[in-house]
């Protein structure tokens, strides 16, 4: 097992070196002139100077790149125009909102979604088979973005019940530091307003995000469900004797969501970024809105770096999802 | 004429054809199909956030422009961005697999690692950076789009050429001495053509949503296009008093992405037996 980790480690560093690579090339070679792309649309020819001296653009480019690998590889990431601080703590600082995010729509698709499409599966071609078919497909083609406007309109706008943007109540104070995620922290620390509060703010981003991923989730199992039950050990078992509920919830569960978790690697890019957009609305302080906001302001470093974390946890995602297939399937590890 | 019926029998493909058959028809008669021509761009503050009634049937936004012709020119817009995002995809990404796939060179193999690369963070992540790095604007936002999707379409396209490298009809063909270009473009292409026609039907529903989320961001469309995603984002600042004003270009994305995911789907099941969703 930790070979096979290892090996799919190697695999993945290419194309992360190669992904810098890729940042490097767009930060310096596709502005007509990275200095003055840096210094924003504002900037006075003096400063776009000293732009260009402080940061080596007179160098040769492939000093450059060395250079550029260097810093990032010592996790500096430049300075943000927009907050005057290091990017990367800046990064450091939201990750944690979106990780919680993302995990709390994971875990929230996941939760249902597979329960949903096994039960699909099981009343194939029910009435609930094809709502919940008429649901997985709408899920896909709705604009989140949109779909957030629409709840906060009517949960928090018109009915309400719960709260319209950031992570947490003015008044109420983040919980102490342990992982950055509020609904653990808070927990942790025996402080259950400060719980109920973080779980209020955190059920409609993570709802508006999760639909996306719920929709495939349920779409897969589904599928995978439909077939496994035509396999032969399914008759066999049924015909052993052995009551339905554990087939279908044990033994043909644990053979299809294969397919299913193949796709949660996938989804998590989805809901990365998906992030982008949802964070924004809910103002979620987490790199998403970050990204927006150096948007926003042109703040290319910021832009890029976020392009590289999203990258690196997408990679470090993918593996962790391939472990899992490994443990589901030790079949998959013979493949590598 | 059996595929024709196969696929009349699968309802909600028939139903996602339907739709994209009026949506079509709706972009390319959009400009007669207006129902208020006049107030498409013209500002009309008299007639600012009127409510849904027969004269503004989708009623009108803070301009006082009528909503619904604005979503009629918006049908137009998203399918000319979405339609030109994936033929450029496509126009990069196919030869590319077809190239890599079939010849097993270097360079192929480098172009593939290139795949990998772009395929390693979230497309709209890099389609936001490279599309604020070469300026902002609809065109960049399509030029943005474009680069950050061909890899799928490449990596589609190289793994069915794979496939086919060494079946027994182009070995025959390279046997009889047919050029490299004849076998892969006469060939090879139709044999791949399938599963890039499904990738492209969804791919348009997928570049209409993250179309849309660009200009939600600022980044595509620009005022005064009847953009959806614009539209929705400008759309904010009336709420909750206009509801109308977010809720019908929503509903634009909603539906017309929904043509192409059930119609994509329906194609994928007819066209690749291999790929068969149990129903």
């Amino acid at each position: 097992m930790l070979r096979f980790i290892l090996r799919r480690l190697l695999l993945a560093l290419p194309a992360l070196f190669g992904l810098m690579v890729l940042t490097f090339i767009m930060l310096r070679v596709l502005p007509a002139d990275p200095s003055a792309a840096l210094a924003g649309e504002n900037a006075t020819p003096e400063q776009i100077a000293a732009i260009r001296a402080a940061f080596g653009f007179d160098l040769p480019i492939w000093k450059q790149f060395l250079i550029y690998f260097g810093q990032v590889m010592r996790a500096d990431l430049g300075t943000s125009l927009f907050t005057n601080r290091p990017v990367a703590a800046d990064i450091a600082l939201r990750l944690p909102a979106t990780i919680e995010l993302t995990f709390a729509a994971l875990i929230f698709a996941t939760a249902v979604g597979i329960p949903l499409g096994t039960l699909a599966a099981v009343w194939h071609n029910s009435a609930f088979d094809h709502i919940v078919r008429i649901v997985t497909v709408a899920g896909l083609a709705v604009a989140s973005f949109w779909f957030a406007i629409i709840l906060q309109f009517t949960f928090s706008m018109e009915f309400d019940i719960l709260p319209l943007r950031g992570r947490l109540e003015t008044g109420i104070d983040p919980p102490p530091f342990f992982t950055g995620l509020y609904l653990i922290d808070s927990l942790v620390s025996l402080n259950f307003t400060t719980f109920l509060n973080a779980i209020e703010h955190l059920i409609m981003p993570a709802f508006t995000l999760s639909l996306g991923g719920l929709a495939t989730i349920a779409r897969f199992t589904r599928a995978g469900v439909l077939d496994t039950m035509q396999k032969d050990f399914v008759s066999y078992a049924k015909a052993a004797g052995y009551p339905e509920r554990r087939i279908i919830w044990v033994y043909v569960l644990r053979n299809s969501v294969v397919a299913a978790t193949t796709q949660i690697g996938l989804l998590f890019g989805a809901l990365i970024a998906g992030a982008v957009a949802v964070e924004w609305i809910y103002d979620w302080p987490g790199i998403g809105s970050y990204a927006v906001q150096a948007i926003f302001t042109s703040d290319y470093k910021a832009i890029l770096a976020v392009t590289l974390v999203v990258g690196l946890i997408y990679a470090f995602v993918n593996l962790a999802v391939d472990v899992v297939l490994a443990l589901l399937d030790p079949r998959v590890a013979e493949t590598l | 004429m059996l595929l024709l019926k196969k696929f009349l029998r699968d309802i909600p493909a028939v139903i996602g054809f339907a739709i994209i058959v009026v949506v079509v028809f709706i972009g390319i008669f959009a400009p007669w199909l207006t129902p208020k021509p006049e107030a498409v761009f013209d500002s009309n503050i008299m007639a600012r956030l009127k409510p849904p009634s027969a004269e503004f049937l989708f009623g009108t936004d803070n301009l006082g422009r009528d909503i619904c012709s604005r979503v009629i020119l918006g049908t137009r817009g998203a399918l000319i961005v979405s339609l030109s995002v994936v033929a450029l995809a496509m126009a990069i990404g196919v030869p590319i697999g077809l190239y890599a796939g079939y010849t097993s060179s270097i360079s192929g193999e480098a172009l593939m690692r290139l795949v990998d690369i772009f395929l390693s963070v979230p497309q709209l992540i890099l389609a936001l950076a490279i599309a604020q790095l070469i300026g902002r604007g609809l065109q960049s936002a399509m030029l943005a789009l474009a680069l950050t999707y061909w890899p799928f379409f490449a990596r589609t396209v190289y793994s069915e050429t794979r496939r086919v490298r060494h079946a027994l009809f182009v070995e025959a063909l390279q046997g009889l001495g047919a050029s490299q270009a004849r076998i892969l473009l006469v060939h090879v292409l139709p044999n791949v053509a399938s599963p890039v026609i499904v990738r492209a039907t969804i791919g348009m529903g997928f570049t209409i949503l993250t179309t849309a989320v660009l200009g939600f961001l600022g980044i595509g469309a620009s005022p005064p296009d009847p953009d959806w995603g614009l539209a929705i984002a400008e759309s904010r600042r009336y709420l909750p008093d206009a509801w109308w004003f977010a809720m019908f270009p929503g509903l634009a994305i909603l539906v017309t992405v929904l043509g192409f995911n059930l119609f994509g789907d329906g194609l994928r099941d007819l066209v690749d037996p291999r790929l068969r969703r149990s129903r």
